[in-house]
């Protein structure tokens, strides 16, 4: 066999990881780490994972670079601090969708506020996987979990939206069953210098697939397939036939703005820090 | 250098600046305010980063994360910013993470009396986070104090890898002295591997001291760190053996060094047939209560605890086998004087002089209670 | 066979996504849950199976037409 070649990014000696059987995780941790690879002048010692708490979470565990599992919520203020303090090294943020727009809604809406150069991964598994299916702010309307027993009433976010309106960047969504197109949504979101923000679909058969009885990992991505919608060709869609369970994939946002790293560098300038 | 007129708050930035702090992460809050000011002045001059964050457990976060670069960062609040910041707090402590952060008490709980002094978060400092977690919680009472002490936390942050809490009040904070600063401080640099990843480096291993030596990001250790109890190569691992040593460790880095870290200023004590504790900007009124009952002929001697946390046990003990009666003076419903108590363990009488009310002390009221102490009443 | 399979087992958690979004059912779950490839002469080499594998588990490499030849 041709031994791939991401699989040097990943600490071998931790896997299997510890995601469930047909965990959407898993793909979306590989597809960052191709994307890392793409990327010329990114390396192992330069890149740093920065997560949150959460299934999603984990995943800085099984990468082999510098990587920092923070507290709920917090990845984003971790990894400004971190990005601020050496602007030189690359700095990637991996977080859920609880983690990302519940607990760590504020840090994540002045994330891109500021447009710090950072890129945040979003895997949203529509539920809080961990702590064993309770409803998040990305749980779709009417679907259950533990703690919405009788289908979920609160409005879901569109974290992307959200990001775009906030200030981000660059703003994309892509899913586990789009591998090579989530790919290429992360390559890019490194690519641009500023906040850029990546919502990945996947799906997490256990607590939230089971519970809302839409059967195996498969299946779920089958789901995937058939309702994600380039977003170009959703553009041309009329609104009658934006229905159902049909959503938007693609790159859906993308501004230059100076990053936060520079306009502070200004600041030091006038302060006649720079040398310093 | 000339002497210049400033304040406590201004002094700790001077002191942290001089220690070496490079990068500060805050959030505007009365009474500590003035540190996030002077620094957001002073760090880019340096070439180092200010940031203020949307909130207060952000700019725990954002200082955290630069610390792991092998930065030496700062934080300052009061009140509920420091409630808010517990969670970070213990986080510093269970991945080791050098951090300093300054609470300027103001009184609680809650929103409080924003502006108005209060030593009321002295068990928060120790207890603040959730578990059993190391820290070092030191007072200043004076303003230049307040920069060696400054100074004196961000080292200790260094050499213990542990959150250090810096206790000042709203009287220190807020207060004007002429000081004279010195030019250059003892500085401890940040800790560095001892081998190379190939000989086998494990990033939690700790050294003779107890300490581990963390790599900084970006220098091609690949290490991971976590808020999960971990073993030494900083991996989480739940078994009851692990955690039971990482517990005790937190605990004992700091234990072995207590002596050191201890500190205590005590005046008039060699005839002194009772003492005042005290810390902070209460022992200045302590200070002028024990000159005025001198003069009445009491022998009344001064203590006054810098290093608050770890507690002087053995220097309360002997204090309390030396004397008849101890007064503690704190400026909240009685929370030191548990520990002086704990630590006299009932060889002398202890008496609590609490104060609650926005205002500080006045001299009478704590000879009051040294008369009470020593049946003068 | 133009293809070659490596599977590393220990790492198949048996969530069947390869086995579902394989064209040509070249895969199947065993007694104890895990991928075997019951199909080989059918595989096409696609990769769609490796690609969306969440344990990286499965991998297909196409072979060189000798070395297919040879076998």
């Amino acid at each position: 066999m041709l031994e791939r070649s991401y699989e040097k990014f990943f600490r071998q000696n931790r896997l299997p990881h510890l995601w469930c059987p047909g965990c959407g995780n898993g793909i979306v941790m590989k597809a960052i780490v191709q994307a890392i690879e793409k990327k010329s002048g990114w390396t192992q010692d330069n890149t740093i994972i920065v997560s949150g708490i959460g299934c999603s979470s984990r995943a800085s565990g099984y990468m082999d670079f510098d990587t920092l599992h923070t507290a709920h919520g917090r990845a984003i203020p971790f990894a400004t601090g971190i990005k601020l303090a050496r602007p030189d090294l690359n700095v990637v943020v991996i977080t859920g969708d609880g983690d990302c727009t519940a607990i760590g809604g504020n840090h994540f809406i002045h994330g891109c506020r500021r447009n710090v150069d950072l890129t945040v991964i979003l895997f949203n598994n529509n539920i809080y996987g961990m702590t064993g299916g309770q409803a998040s702010p990305m749980t779709p309307l009417g679907k259950k979990a533990t703690t919405a027993p009788y289908g979920s009433i609160d409005r879901p976010f569109d974290a992307c939206k959200l990001a775009e309106a906030a200030g981000a960047t660059y703003v994309a969504r892509s899913t586990a069953f789009h591998v090579q197109h989530l790919v290429k949504m992360i390559e890019d979101g490194l690519d641009n210098a500023g906040f850029s923000f990546i919502e990945a679909l996947v799906q997490c058969p256990t607590a939230y697939g089971r519970r809302n009885k839409i059967g195996e990992p498969a299946k779920m991505m089958a789901w995937m397939r058939d309702n994600a919608v380039m977003k170009n060709v959703w553009d041309k869609l009329p609104d009658d036939k934006k229905i159902g369970d049909k959503f938007p994939i693609g790159l859906f946002y993308k501004a230059e703005t100076e990053t936060y790293d520079e306009a502070y560098h200004h600041v030091i300038e006038m302060a006649g820090g720079a040398a310093k | 250098m000339s002497a210049r007129l400033m304040q406590g708050n201004e002094a700790v930035a001077e002191g942290a600046l001089k220690a070496g702090v490079r990068f500060f992460g805050g959030y505007p809050i009365t009474p500590s305010t003035e540190i996030a000011e002077s620094l957001a002045k002073m760090l880019p001059q340096v070439g180092g980063t200010f940031i203020q964050m949307e909130d207060e457990i952000a700019s725990m976060g954002v200082i955290l994360g630069a610390s792991l670069t092998g930065k030496k960062v700062l934080t300052a609040s009061s009140g509920p910013g420091i409630s808010l910041k517990q969670e970070l707090i213990g986080y510093a402590a269970a991945a080791e993470i050098p951090v300093v952060i300054v609470n300027v008490q103001r009184v609680g709980p809650s929103t409080g009396q924003p502006t108005a002094p209060s030593q009321g978060d002295v068990m928060q400092a120790r207890w603040g986070t959730h578990g059993d977690h190391s820290i070092i919680v030191l007072s200043p009472w004076s303003v230049r104090e307040s920069f060696d002490l400054a100074v004196k936390a961000v080292n200790y942050a260094e050499r213990f890898r542990t959150p250090v809490i810096l206790l000042m009040d709203e009287i220190v904070g807020h207060l004007r002295e002429n000081v004279e600063l010195p030019e250059t401080v003892e500085i401890y640099p940040r800790r560095t591997p001892k081998i190379s990843r190939a000989e086998g480096y494990e990033p939690y291993k700790p050294d003779a001291d107890l300490v581990p030596n963390v790599a900084n990001f970006g220098e091609g250790y690949h290490i991971h760190v976590t808020g999960l109890i971990h073993d030494e190569t900083g991996f989480p691992v739940g078994s009851p053996k692990i955690t039971r040593e990482f517990i005790k460790r937190m605990h004992e880095k700091i234990n072995i060094a207590a002596d050191e870290i201890i500190e205590v200023h005590e005046e008039f004590m060699s005839d002194a047939d009772y003492a005042v504790v005290s810390f902070g900007g209460t022992a200045r009124t302590a200070y002028e209560a024990v000159l005025n009952a001198r003069k009445r002929g009491v022998k009344v001697g001064f203590v006054r605890l810098i290093t608050i946390f770890p507690f002087a046990d053995k220097i309360i003990a002997e204090l309390a086998k030396k004397v008849k009666g101890i007064v503690v003076a704190e400026l909240n419903y009685g929370q030191i004087v548990n520990e002086v108590e704990r630590a006299a363990a009932g060889q002398c009488k202890v008496q609590l002089c609490a104060k609650y009310d926005m205002t500080i002390f006045e001299p009478e009221e704590i000879e009051a209670a040294i008369d009470e102490v020593s049946g003068n009443a | 066979m133009k293809s070659e399979f490596t599977l590393k087992l220990d790492r198949c958690k048996g969530c069947g996504i390869c086995v579902a979004f394989c064209p040509k059912q070249v895969l199947a779950l065993d007694t104890l849950g895990k991928v075997y490839v019951a199909h080989p002469e059918n595989c096409i080499a696609c990769g769609q199976c490796e690609l969306r594998c969440p344990d990286y588990a499965i991998f297909v490499d196409k072979l060189k037409q000798e070395a297919a030849d040879k076998k």
